[in-house]
């Protein structure tokens, strides 16, 4: 070893040095880019959670985006330039995310950053899209965007926020599970957020939480929670999330038996999770929150059917290369959706380069209402501008015969709620 | 060694001369990933001080880094502090955290030091969370653009400018570099190396080694509140994730990679690892393989860090 330390350095091996260094410094990370021409394609940074706790969801969000982008540069592209595509890991961590988004302003010069998920990632990267006056459309759900604390620069047009989602569920819960409701949710930002909408949604249709039972991330056994769930429970509203899903199923069907309460639950605890799995069986004849329902339905549009096969996913939203590999499909519809939403924002703004970036901002801003169509195909949408926020139908499914089948669809207006603030104000 | 002062003086003033041409050379990316690296290279300045020179293993720096974090960032966000005022309250913030952590904490030693400081750590991580009414939990805060502006005489500086927040970091790092110079080559470095090479000895010469061990930790921890209170103002973001014991392991990789004890040796660690990072994720996902493995190879080849390598063959009088 302390040869190879002590060895001089030879010309070879400084040539072989300076040969390292030059790859190195020609590699992606060192690359700059010209100032985008209107020949050139529109680059779109794609913000994605190849690894880290996001990364199931990453990879479907990845192969929808793919798709949108295939069938956007089929139809010609967003104002007659096709699309392109940067991707870049940001381990869904929210300092790596910043930094991602930082790279994709001033390294890749792309025109968007886009398709963010994990809420902390989202808030951790908004400083960096607001200080780089770089437009940031998320798909992320979380009710961070429409609280109005994030900046202009920020957007989610194309999934509900969880507060709405919420707020539209509680009124079928109220009429068909039961009134007196117990909350079993995880103790940290996901979980407060069903914490604190769901108890003034459900008082507005006559109905009562009951009990709040805050289970703290780290658990791995929920047997001992479950006494504190009271004996007149109606209806238990979970929204357990991560690996620990399944055994907290697994316990609650052996707390209960046969003889339960109303289940109802958010199916992001069970997002690329086969709902077959051993050990969910206990879920029989539980409803679920969808946002875009998983197993093909009976009365799927064609824009839905025509979705579902651009992005490859079978009937029973599994890869249709590989029916173990389940999709997201609740929430990646999303990243279709909010691609179509940049198109429309740059045709509608005439955006050619990133000195437009106000006037798409100022464009998006004032889109109000989606069709439900190809380019929507989970269903129709308002959006506002003050809040950068889309509102949409929920779908609430049964989980029967080892399928989720939609039993209730909600009405846009279900899910709407005062603007908390308003964007517009903030300077661009 | 302390009549030979000027070639270490000079490569010091080097470096800092250095970073302070590269802001009119980098591309706009790097020159803004530079500006992250100084803040972070505090951090595992101030982790080296304690590891490096007394030879204690923390596994719990993320919460004094933390503390520096959420010390600044919540008195901007409740408060409505400046942003001066904002960093003195993160320095506090890790001043005392770490005066309370170091009289507890230093009853062990050794691998008992290591799980006290992470347990510790984990428990501040855990009062997060517990508190998200103030904190926002696992989702954090975010410091607006108008939040991180400073008043001087009339004129502002707004961090959120690239060269003002490059120049920033260049000072704090500058200032705690210079600190920790001086800190190695004073008596107190000294008795902090002696401690670390043998504190029985160290103990029967007379000196408290107690005191000197606790002056230590509180001033690592507040190096290491000061970066976490400038990443806080420089980019914005408050959150769990930077008190997590990912944070924690982190500035300990840094320094091994850099050289423990080395004062330049937490800027190379730290460079070296995000441009690793940097680079290898631009080509496959399996980027922290690459990391893993450029871990492994350094182990085996620069056990004492790069710089601790170099200095143990080639230039002695490196500090």
């Amino acid at each position: 070893m302390s040869s190879f330390i002590r060895k001089s350095i030879t010309r070879r091996t400084a040539l072989k040095g300076f040969g390292a260094a030059a790859g190195l410094v020609a590699g992606p990370g060192f690359v700059r880019y010209s100032q985008a021409q209107s020949s050139e394609p529109i680059r779109i940074g794609f913000q994605a959670h190849r690894t880290g706790i996001g990364a199931s969801y990453g990879r479907w969000y990845e192969r929808t985006t793919n798709a949108a982008v295939k069938a956007v540069n089929d139809a010609g592209g967003i104002n007659g330039r096709q699309v392109e595509v940067i991707v870049e890991d940001d381990g869904t961590d929210p300092g790596r995310g910043a930094e991602v988004v930082g790279k994709f302003a001033t390294q890749h010069k792309v025109d968007v950053a886009f398709g963010t998920l994990f809420s902390h990632v989202v808030i951790g990267s908004a400083p960096a899209a607001g200080e780089n006056k770089l437009p940031y459309y998320v798909v992320s759900e979380g009710h961070h965007v429409a609280s109005t604390k994030l900046n202009r620069y920020v957007f989610q047009p194309g999934i509900t926020d969880v507060k709405s989602q919420i707020q539209a569920v509680a009124p079928w819960i109220a009429a068909n599970a039961g009134k007196k409701v117990t909350q079993i949710f995880p103790d940290f930002a996901f979980g407060y957020d069903h914490r604190d909408y769901l108890p003034p949604a459900l008082k507005a249709q006559g109905a009562d939480v009951i009990a709040q039972i805050a289970i703290p991330p780290t658990e791995s056994s929920f047997t001992k929670y479950f006494p504190q769930i009271p004996a007149d429970t109606d209806v238990i509203y979970h929204v357990m999330v991560g690996p620990a899903v399944l055994t907290f199923v697994k316990e609650l069907g052996e707390f209960y038996g046969s003889n339960r309460p109303q289940l109802f639950g958010f199916i992001d605890s069970l997002e690329a999770v086969d709902i077959n799995s051993p050990g969910l069986e206990f879920l029989d004849g539980s409803h679920f929150w969808e946002g875009s329902p998983r197993y093909a339905q009976p009365d799927d549009s064609d824009a839905q059917k025509a979705y579902r096969a651009a992005v490859g996913i079978d009937e029973n939203g599994a890869s249709v290369d590989d029916p173990k590999d389940v999709s997201t499909a609740a929430h990646m519809f999303g990243c279709w959706e909010t691609l179509y939403v940049i198109k429309k924002a740059m045709e509608d703004s005439g955006y050619q380069s990133r000195d437009d970036a106000g006037k798409l901002v100022e464009a998006t801003e004032a889109l109000t209402e989606f069709a439900e169509g190809p380019e929507h195909p989970q269903g129709p949408k308002t959006f506002n501008g003050k809040i950068h926020q889309c509102f949409g139908i929920q779908n609430i499914s049964k989980l029967e015969g080892g399928r989720l089948n939609v039993v209730h669809k909600t009405s846009i207006e279900d899910g709407m709620y005062e603007p908390e603030g308003d964007y517009t104000t903030q300077p661009l | 060694m302390r009549h030979d002062g000027f070639k270490p003086a000079a490569l010091h003033v080097a470096v800092i001369a250095l970073l302070f041409a590269l802001n009119f050379v980098l591309p706009d990316y790097h020159h803004g990933l530079l500006a992250r690296i100084m803040v972070l290279a505090v951090f595992a300045m101030g982790y080296n001080l304690l590891f490096g020179y007394v030879g204690l293993l923390s596994l719990g720096h993320a919460m004094f880094f933390s503390a520096g974090l959420y010390g600044s960032g919540l008195a901007i966000y409740h408060l409505g502090w400046g942003v001066p005022a904002a960093f003195g309250a993160g320095l506090v913030s890790g001043a005392l955290l770490s005066l309370v952590i170091g009289l507890l904490a230093l009853r062990t030693t050794g691998v008992a030091f290591m799980i006290v400081t992470m347990m510790f750590a984990q428990v501040f991580y855990l009062l997060i969370l517990y508190f998200a009414q103030w904190t926002g939990g696992d989702q954090g805060l975010v410091l607006q653009q108008a939040q991180r502006l400073i008043e001087i005489g009339g004129v502002t500086l707004d961090l959120t400018e690239p060269v003002t927040r490059y120049m920033v970091s260049l000072g704090l790092f500058s200032v705690v570099l210079v600190a920790t110079l001086l800190m190695a080559r004073s008596a107190f470095g000294r008795v902090l190396v002696a401690i670390r090479e043998n504190e029985e000895r160290t103990r029967m010469l007379g000196y408290d080694t107690f005191a000197n061990k606790l002056a230590a930790v509180v001033a690592s921890g507040v190096i290491c509140a000061a970066s976490g209170a400038a990443y806080a103002l420089l980019f914005g973001y408050v959150g769990s994730t930077l008190a997590s014991v990912q944070y924690s392991i982190l500035p300990l990789l840094w320094v091994l990679l850099g050289g423990a004890a080395t004062t330049l040796g937490p800027l190379v660690g730290t460079v070296f690892m995000y441009y690793v990072i940097d680079v290898t994720s631009g080509y496959t996902s399996a980027y922290m393989l690459v990391v893993g493995i450029a871990l492994i190879l350094l182990v085996l080849y620069f056990p004492k860090g790069v710089l601790g390598t170099i200095r143990d063959r080639w230039v002695r009088w490196l500090p």
